[in-house]
């Protein structure tokens, strides 16, 4: 049945498959989850915020990025950002930014919207009591927010904010369109070299599979353990 | 030290505080009850502004708790306040709960700051569970943990909301003997509580609450003795009855 697939080519193209893109996709996943977890946690702060200003300022945003597809934002970006780079520190040429930190910004910007409503019920879940308890101590809204109500928010929301992360790391997959090398984009480069684009395909889709359902079953074993004590 | 006058608040149109004066004197232990509903909760929590109030003017120890220029972190940390349902901070161990203000706020060291945890944690005959977590506690000693960390700040006067209004009935005392004694030290104290035993006891005054007023506010013996208003004596009769 398979006699005529060489799935050799899979073996061939290891060292750089993962070497190459993996360690990009990895990459470009961590640094979009922490760079999104700190803007969507500032988001959700403004957003509960009772200044409202800062308020509708940071809901515009959130259902900016939430009402958009994420592929335009990606491309959107890729010929934006050069151009607003050049802006900022007036420049005359457009800045080279390169398909890495230009999707590295993206995925940050874009997936803090989805982070902001993470850490939004995170916050709210948190009693009225433990806000004022800090006040009263005489502590400010800074202190407050960081060391009570942020690390408790966090620690509640911590299996959804992987689980968010896990749909991130699948994600990171569209950078392809900006011609990035990711893990995708390394297997499509290589099957359209060799011609061998079910091999590769399927290889990639069995990756994806492995890493996503075991960090999934990681993220649920976590919850039970985690599961706050009050 | 701390003065009420004629403070009102609403929220939206309905009206949970009005007109509502009253003074604590240094060293007094002032008692409000009334039923739920009738504002002394708010109250107590406009003294520390944890509440806001639009109308009147609140003064702790000479500064005015609604002047926006107040400084209200600083006068948060020299009103010491403890809650209905404790409010510890449940990812922290009992001693970090005592230290976290001391160190943030009063920039005292850990060292210090630990050295003081202890002898409150002494003083409320907790010093064994120090590193324990809140939820590993009972009720009482929640409390008595809450009060020990009020107190960690070295408070000019406390506040207490409702602290016994959570507890299971064998843990009320527990935590009213640590009120006492504080009461009997000279604290400053504006209890909001149900606990007549504790106003008999300790009180120099109690103040009566009805539909976000102040009804009644008499010295302890006069109001347990003949309370002029009749919405008092309701009260009194159905609270003492048992």
């Amino acid at each position: 049945m398979f006699s005529g697939y060489d799935f050799d080519v899979i073996q061939r193209s290891l060292p750089y498959l993962f070497r190459d893109g993996m360690t990009f996709t990895v990459t470009l996943t961590l640094i979009a989850m922490s760079g999104g977890i700190v803007f969507g946690t500032l988001l959700a702060m403004m957003r509960l915020s009772r200044f409202v200003p800062l308020s509708v300022l940071a809901g515009g945003y959130v259902n900016l990025m939430r009402s958009v597809p994420l592929l335009l934002v990606i491309f959107w970006f890729f010929f934006l950002v050069p151009y607003i780079g050049a802006w900022v520190i007036g420049a005359k040429e457009p800045i080279r930014v390169g398909a890495f930190w230009s999707a590295a910004i993206t995925f940050t910007m874009f997936e803090a919207a989805y982070y902001c409503e993470i850490m939004r019920a995170g916050i709210q879940s948190i009693s009225r009591g433990q806000v004022w308890s800090g006040y009263a101590l005489g502590l400010n809204y800074w202190q407050t927010m960081g060391h009570i109500v942020l690390p408790q928010a966090f620690r509640n929301m911590v299996p959804v904010l992987l689980t968010q992360t896990i749909i991130l790391f699948q994600d990171t997959s569209l950078v392809y369109v900006i011609s990035a090398t990711d893990f995708l984009g390394a297997a499509s480069k290589i099957a359209n070299r060799d011609y061998r684009l079910v091999e590769m395909y399927t290889f990639v889709a069995v990756v994806y599979f492995i890493i996503s359902y075991t960090l999934s079953q990681l993220v649920r074993r976590l919850q039970d353990r985690i599961a706050v004590v009050r | 030290m701390i003065s009420i006058s004629n403070v009102s608040k609403w929220y939206g149109s309905f009206q949970v505080l009005a007109d509502c004066s009253t003074e604590v004197a240094k060293g007094e232990v002032v008692v409000v009850c009334g039923p739920s509903g009738s504002g002394k909760s708010t109250l107590i929590k406009c003294v520390n502004a944890l509440e806001p109030f639009q109308k009147g003017e609140i003064t702790v120890d000479g500064i005015s708790v609604g002047d926006p220029k107040t400084n209200l972190p600083k006068l948060r940390s020299r009103v010491g306040m403890v809650f209905q349902h404790f409010e510890l901070f449940p990812h922290m161990s009992v001693m970090q709960n005592l230290t976290l203000g001391q160190v943030k706020v009063l920039g005292r060291s850990q060292d210090e700051a630990v050295q003081k945890g202890l002898k409150l944690l002494e003083r409320v005959d907790l010093t064994a569970h120090k590193d324990k977590f809140p939820a590993q506690l009972s009720g009482g000693q929640q409390q008595r943990v809450a009060i020990a960390r009020a107190l960690s700040m070295d408070p000019i006067a406390m506040l207490f909301d409702e602290p016994t209004s959570a507890l299971d009935p064998e843990m009320i005392n527990e935590v009213l003997d640590v009120m006492v004694e504080l009461a009997r030290e000279g604290m400053t104290m504006m209890v909001v509580t149900h606990e007549m035993g504790f106003a008999r006891k300790v009180a120099r005054r109690v103040i009566f609450m009805d539909s976000g007023r102040i009804v009644e506010d008499a010295l302890k013996d006069d109001f347990f003795g003949t309370p002029r208003s009749e919405r008092a004596q309701l009260f009194l009769s159905k609270i003492l009855h048992h």
